[in-house]
């Protein structure tokens, strides 16, 4: 049995997150792929922005960071730059990362700096009570969008992945041992790295559109995933309300902060300071 | 004779200088005009001198970086102008809320809106002071010449890393690119303040946001093991979120009274000729300058004329100026903005005599003819 | 006795009226050990458009960095010479372009016309030194700062390269007031 325990701050028990919420599920899987990379908790900064997954941070006995909606990622470029030694980790949400946050959340991609994205995608504003967000899909129905969502939803991965990321992954809070190992691969990736964990919200999601529990959600995530490697071989069509789980980018290429030291490097070597 | 510690150098280029002899190690801005060569400065000199230089994608993104790298112990600023300004305004609440020092440079154009990029302005005064949502401290300081924008510089870091509260230089344009000499002090003659740290407090003891006398806490920058919790929200000395009516209290008064307790230490103002002066002229930023020459012509004259000079715009010098609240027969405020100072200067002198405005808003400086005018329709 | 003395330059963006303005500043504050400033006021645009550099220099602490009654006003374009020329003092003077401005504005003041573009363009072969060749106008005018001083000023500030070229411009502009004198 995993020691969970050894992570928790205790006393900030409860958690806010409402039964059946799959927020839990990630958070689990994510300490484990901490634990199995053996970083101390001393080197670790978990930076959130605002929403229910963001609250995460403040349960888990690391250096946690509470930013503002949708600039923990801005807060974590600041940290990443002055320590890189420190593993720097964003928590954060669909709306939280993709709406309020989404240039920030480009330009990171962009400048590929070494952070790494857990984002909680649950297609809904949970915390303020379910209202449409950048994910919720075609025609579902939210707080906010009481007749059917008339936009269409972002794929964040693919966004991701066009923006520049050296790593993004998506995985579901149903296939918890596919998450823990794509969250543990995204933290060794030097580069900015992005999982999209696909988690269920029964309260505000799952209830307006009729899906069911908490329970009956992940089932749907299981019967709807789709591995990427099987996904290359669908077309579009039978692609349709799939979920395409698995790595779907992981490449080299040149990493803000390294490219940084090395100007740092250059001048310490040259002795030089002003000019 | 020219030595290599004097040159000619614009308020902009001063600010860049004064934010390394404070010790800068991190800048994270977004280009805008008339700001842009602080930034120009320290994007070529900061790697020299091992800190990090970053352009963001925008001016919130900038501020929320330079908060990230002073919660990992760098001093940390950044530059802007008015749209970049409003745009910043949320998360220097959230610097003020949790105390971290940042130092935030507004080189004032005209505005509103887009407004008036390379022309010069005061428009943003009480923006600096309550732009932000909620009660909050805030310190202000407005330098009136290219010398006192170094020193100024060195001085909000001071005070942001003294009293974990956001500082915010209020230049004007007209400030931030005249070019004139500047000799550099002696390293050591510059002082310097560091924050306290609480690097020996053992991790899980540390309380981050312990009551203390002086009303500010120590700070421990993230990765040395203090393992601590920062938020945005009303939290208690541990940190964390609290809901308790006490301790939210508490915590809203500790954040202000910080300002009360320090005050004197952080108001400055340069008194010019007040002792018998009849006419009170109080002014600011690069209005000071074409105040000032409007006593010296004035006293040449023979009219006891006298300006108050506040160099911290906030907290404001109410004190300093109420003590002449009943020796002056008027007061005159110069603003190039619509009065924002004015309304202090009237309750700082309790309404006592009348308070004289002289404003401009076209993009002009305030011709210190102007003022001289004013000043002897007044006597 | 104290003094302040105000200087304009005008003109269009492109004619490095900025840059003469700073070595005029810094001659005075660096190597005579005055107290200048130099300010201007620009659009938003990078080249072209209605350029203006000013310069205060005096002994003692400069309140009012732009300027008030001018003494002496440069201006290279006819637009500049008519927007400015009210701002000269009655005992100010009034140096213009000989080719550029065709019509000379009337007043107290003394007005000399020096052709310091075609100077620039023809006895040194770069129109771009006009602004040095100018200022070498300036310098026998104003008698604020010294020439030793503006020649060192000049060689701090122009690109590498290209010292003789402006110090040969500054002599050209020195010796066609001499002249006209």
């Amino acid at each position: 049995m995993f020691d969970y325990e050894q992570y928790l701050r205790k006393s900030k028990m409860p958690l806010i997150w409402c039964a059946g919420c799959g927020d839990g599920i990630v958070m689990k899987a994510m300490l484990r792929a901490i634990h199995k990379l053996q970083i101390a908790k001393d080197d670790i900064c978990m930076v959130s922005g605002i929403g229910c997954s963001s609250r995460l941070p403040g349960y888990l006995d690391f250096n946690t960071l509470h930013t503002t909606h949708g600039r923990a990622i801005t807060f974590a470029t600041g940290i990443k730059m002055v320590k890189p030694e420190l593993h720097v980790i964003v928590i954060t949400g669909d709306g939280d990362a993709t709406a309020i946050g989404g240039n920030h959340f480009i330009h990171a991609a962009r400048r590929n700096i070494d952070l790494t994205v857990i984002l909680f995608n649950n297609h809904i504003y949970g915390m303020t009570g379910g209202q449409v967000s950048p994910t919720t899909p075609f025609t579902k129905h939210a707080s906010t969008a009481p007749y059917g969502n008339i936009e269409n939803p972002f794929d964040i991965s693919g966004l991701a992945a066009a923006a520049g990321a050296s790593f993004v992954a998506r995985a579901t809070a149903y296939n918890a041992i596919q998450l823990e190992k794509l969250i543990q691969k995204a933290i060794e990736k030097k580069g900015f790295s992005v999982v999209e964990a696909m988690t269920p919200c029964p309260t505000t999601y799952g209830r307006r559109n009729r899906e069911g529990t908490g329970v009956d959600m992940l089932l749907y995530q299981k019967d709807n995933s789709v591995p990427v490697a099987k996904a290359n071989k669908m077309d579009a069509e039978e692609l349709q309300g799939k979920i395409v789980t698995g790595v779907l980018v992981d490449r080299e290429k040149a990493e803000c902060r390294q490219e940084y030291q090395n100007l740092l490097d250059h001048f310490s070597k040259e002795g030089e300071v002003d000019s | 004779m020219a030595t290599s510690r004097t040159r000619i150098l614009s308020g902009n280029e001063a600010c860049a200088e004064g934010a390394l002899a404070a010790g800068v190690r991190f800048f994270g801005g977004y280009p805008i005009t008339p700001s842009s060569e602080i930034a120009e400065e320290l994007s070529r000199k900061l790697p020299r001198h091992g800190g990090i230089f970053i352009q963001m994608e925008d001016e919130i993104a900038s501020i929320g970086s330079v908060i990230g790298a002073s919660i990992a112990g760098s001093k940390a600023m950044t530059a802007t102008s008015g749209p970049g300004f409003s745009l910043m305004q949320e998360n220097i609440g959230y610097a003020c809320m949790a105390e971290i020092p940042c130092v935030i440079v507004n080189v004032m154009r005209g505005g509103p809106s887009t407004g008036l990029p390379t022309m010069p302005s005061q428009g943003d005064v009480m923006q600096a002071r309550w732009g932000t949502h909620g009660d909050h401290p805030i310190i202000a300081l407005a330098p009136f010449s290219v010398r006192e924008t170094f020193d100024l510089t060195i001085r909000a870091f001071n005070l942001t890393e003294a009293f974990r509260i956001p500082v915010v230089l209020l230049l004007d344009e007209i400030i931030g690119h005249v070019n004139e000499k500047l000799t550099f002090p002696d390293p050591e003659e510059i002082r310097v303040v560091e924050r306290k740290s609480g690097r020996k407090i053992n991790g899980q003891d540390y309380l981050p946001y312990r009551v203390t006398e002086s009303g500010v806490p120590p700070m421990v920058s993230f990765g040395e093991g203090a393992r601590y919790h920062i938020t945005g929200l009303a939290h208690d000395e541990t940190g964390f979120p609290t809901n308790d009516p006490e301790k939210i209290d508490q915590l809203l008064r500790r954040l202000n009274s910080k300002l009360d307790a320090h005050r004197d230490e952080i108001v400055e103002v340069e008194y010019s000729n007040m002792d018998d002066a009849e006419i009170g002229l109080v002014a600011y930023g690069s209005t000071a300058r074409s105040a000032r020459y409007a006593v010296r012509s004035a006293r040449e004259k023979g009219i006891a004329a006298g300006l108050i000079r506040p160099r911290t715009l906030w907290p404001f010098a109410d004190r300093e100026i109420g003590a002449y609240a009943d020796q002056v027969k008027a007061w005159i405020v110069p603003e190039m903005n619509l009065g924002q100072i004015a309304t202090q200067v009237e309750c700082a002198s309790r309404f006592s005599r009348p308070v004289h405005r002289i404003n401009r808003v076209d993009g002009n400086p305030i011709n210190p003819v102007d003022i001289l005018k004013k000043i002897e329709d007044l006597v | 006795m104290s003094f302040r003395y105000e200087i304009r330059l005008s003109g269009e963006g492109g004619q490095g009226l900025v840059l003469a303005g700073k070595i005029l500043a810094e001659a005075a504050a660096i190597y005579d050990d005055l107290n200048a400033t130099q300010s201007q006021s620009y659009g938003p645009e990078a080249r072209g458009g209605a350029s203006r550099s000013e310069v205060i220099i005096s002994d003692e602490d400069i309140d009012y960095p732009k300027a008030v009654d001018i003494d002496l006003l440069l201006a290279l374009t006819q637009e500049s010479v008519d927007k400015y020329y009210q701002d000269v003092k009655e005992d100010g003077v009034i140096v213009v372009d000989e080719d550029n401005i065709k019509q000379l504005p009337t007043g107290p003041f003394k007005v000399h016309k020096v052709p310091v573009i075609r100077l620039a363009r023809e006895n040194l072969g770069r129109a771009l030194v006009a602004n040095i060749v100018a200022l070498g106008v300036i310098a026998r005018i104003s008698k604020v700062v010294s020439e030793d001083a503006l020649k060192k000023a000049i060689e701090a500030r122009v690109p590498k390269g290209t010292e003789e070229l402006n110090l040969k411009a500054f002599e050209t502009g020195m010796k066609a007031y001499s002249e006209i004198e």
